[in-house]
């Protein structure tokens, strides 16, 4: 190697190191260092007014699902935290669901329109992003509520003799988290069916497949990445989810969310709050071992 | 079976409505017999490609029959159609291998398992890609596709094999292969292959007959040798091969040329007709030699196999004449020359106008 071309090589890794620098500050600073903070309080003692003492305990972990008798001291599951936990999943994959089923054929829709009103289409399905999340799902409360306008219209129209409890119910969640997470669900759909070929839709109902084989046998198979992402991207802030069951589901139907914010405030449990929050950051990672385990698989089987 | 396999009736097929319909196809009539190699060509746009995705079932015409081996197939969906079609872009399914395409069909229709991969092995032995069948799609070449397409597209042995420009990607010396590669797979495997292009060469070579088509119509269907030999109008004459057009005028014992020259001609027609006459059945003799045209050399240009003489005649209407090139290049002419040009006996043939 030359001088000139050494001098060239190290100014071309400095300069790329200067171009990464801002991007590791603020990852180190707003989230590796917080997270081991939140590692380290979650084998802390907790404080009598909130916060911590610093001294080893494994007792937040152990709360996570097992919890000690004020009586008799002894250890039984924590049935109320393993109910939130269900719930969270079940909820999260439910929506997943709901969501995929609402967000094929919209993001198939988009797709296949032409070219040039294909953007207007997407803006549309964003613009919901536009408005404040919790507006949103007040505006939703207001809809659904036994005062709201679904009710109302339903009195009136002599369907229905008194409100239906619409509010506080699993599927007022459901709604309201369909409603907010449909985006990200189309969004990698839409950029997984745009690229897709339609004459390979022609080629496989040429070769005998009827129109449910050509979905499942050629269109999904390939729109695979895109189910899988959107999967991930609605699945993963479902867990996580905060507003929407708190303003839905009410103080009766938490999800890990709303739990684990309880500890921090009158639960005053930082220590099991931080472990419930690692529980939390366990399963996102568990989901999105097996998307990178659906992508590669992608890659080796065609 | 029926004398021919597909026997289309009076097919049209309009785009849009109203004033602005286009007619693709207007009123096409054809007949094809089995296990012939027929070729549809025609310029882009001609509607040939239209007149295949009727047969295909990709769309429904807008009046008239499509009969396959006696029974109405109009309306039948592609997929109960005993029929499959090889595509321009190949449209192979990325996510299987060689073999799940090539099995694809015969999955779809229900087929145990011990035939599906026995059928596989068979197609894949016939085009010769035994060693790609686990392959992925993109780890093969154009050709290599090429050869899956055509496996798929046999392996439920349909009646009729659609091939719509299934060589237009593939560069000059792979496409000659796959010419020859057609030929003996449509020979060994007996099905009736319908073949689009738009390429003169590639037609008369490979296909038993040809139908060629202009404007949605079918202009004229006949052998490779019938159409080059006997074009019925200006139309084939111009888009089969190079031809020299010149205006005359029919009349007792020829035609009458715009230079006052009388030619002998095939056919006999009255009134203002066109003289079309291949560059190759052109002889360059002597000026004033008896029944040669007087004509000046303007240009010549070497093609290696033969030189194109261009001429000008007394009255300055031009004409190709192709010399096949002498061991040495060199075929003694230069611009400026006068010659005679005489064509041979039968070549000269009479069109209307």
């Amino acid at each position: 190697m030359s001088a000139a071309e050494a001098a060239l090589r190290a100014r071309t890794t400095r300069n790329a190191w200067l171009l990464v620098t801002p991007a590791l500050v603020v990852l180190s600073a707003a989230a590796i260092a917080p997270l081991a903070l939140v590692l380290v309080y979650s084998f802390l003692t907790p404080g009598d007014y909130g916060n911590v003492v610093w001294s080893f305990s494994l007792n937040g972990w152990q709360k996570v699902v097992v919890e000690r008798d004020i009586f008799d001291e002894t250890l039984h599951l924590a049935e109320a935290h393993l109910t939130i936990f269900w719930r969270s999943v079940s909820l999260s994959l439910v929506t997943t669901v709901l969501s995929f089923f609402a967000g094929f054929p919209t993001a198939w829709f988009i797709a296949t329109r032409p070219a040039n009103q294909r953007a207007i289409w997407l803006f549309l399905i964003t613009l919901p992003f536009w408005t404040n999340l919790l507006i949103r799902t007040f505006a939703i409360n207001q809809i659904i509520r036994n005062e709201g306008l679904l009710n109302t219209l339903l009195l009136n129209l002599g369907v229905i003799s008194t409100p239906l409890q619409m509010t506080y119910t699993e599927g007022a969640l459901l709604v309201g988290m369909v409603y907010v997470y449909l985006p990200l669900m189309v969004l990698p759909l839409y950029a997984a069916l745009e690229r897709f070929d339609l004459r390979l839709l022609e080629a496989a109902y040429d070769l005998y497949a009827t129109r449910w084989q050509v979905l499942t046998r050629v269109v999904l198979p390939i729109a695979r990445p895109g189910i899988v992402a959107g999967s991930i991207l609605v699945f993963v802030p479902c867990l996580g989810a905060y507003v929407t069951p708190r303003l839905l589901g009410g103080g009766k139907l938490m999800m890990l969310g709303n739990f684990i914010e309880l500890q921090f405030g009158q639960g005053r449990n930082w220590p099991l709050g931080a472990a419930l929050s690692i529980v939390l950051l366990v399963i996102v990672m568990a989901a999105l071992l097996v998307y990178v385990r659906a992508i590669n698989g992608e890659k080796r089987h065609g | 079976m029926a004398a021919n396999i597909i026997s289309a009736r009076n097919l049209v097929k309009a785009f849009g409505s109203g004033d602005f319909a286009v007619r693709a196809l207007d009123t096409v009539s054809i007949d094809i017999r089995p296990g012939e190699f027929f070729t549809l060509l025609g310029p882009s746009g001609c509607g040939k490609t239209t007149l295949l995705r009727l047969f295909a079932g990709f769309e429904m015409p807008s009046a008239g029959t499509i009969l396959l081996d006696g029974e109405d197939v109009t309306v039948l969906p592609p997929n109960r159609r005993p029929i499959n079609t090889v595509f321009q872009s190949y449209a192979l399914f990325p996510h299987l291998s060689v073999a799940e395409n090539v099995g694809f069909a015969l999955k779809m229709q229900g087929k145990p398992r011990a035939e599906i991969a026995e059928t596989v092995g068979r197609m894949l032995a016939l085009v010769r890609l035994e060693a790609m069948a686990g392959r992925k799609i993109t780890q093969l070449s154009g050709g290599q596709q090429q050869r899956v397409a055509l496996a798929r597209a046999l392996a439920p042995h349909p009646k009729v094999l659609l091939l719509d420009e299934p060589l237009s990607a593939l560069d000059l010396k792979l496409r000659k292969e796959m010419q020859i590669e057609l030929k003996r797979l449509q020979h060994e495997t007996g099905i009736t292959f319908i073949f689009v292009t738009h390429d003169q060469e590639e037609a008369l070579t490979m296909s038993d007959r040809i139908a060629v088509m202009s404007a949605g119509k079918v202009q004229q269907v006949g052998t490779p040798k019938e159409i080059y030999t006997h074009p019925v109008n200006r139309f084939v004459a111009a888009f089969i091969g190079e031809t020299n057009f010149l205006d005359a005028v029919g009349e007792a014992g020829g035609a009458r040329l715009t230079t006052g020259d009388l030619i002998a001609v095939e056919g006999v027609l009255h009134g203002p007709v066109t003289v079309a006459i291949r560059p190759e059945q052109l002889r360059l003799v002597a000026p004033e030699t008896a029944g040669a045209l007087a004509a000046t050399v303007r240009d010549l240009v070497y093609f290696g196999t033969d030189t194109h003489c261009h001429m000008a005649l007394s009255d300055g209407t031009a004409l190709t004449a192709r010399l096949q090139s002498p061991a040495s290049g060199d075929i003694g002419l230069s611009v400026g020359d006068r010659v005679g040009v005489l064509p041979m006996p039968g070549a000269a043939q009479m069109l209307r106008t």
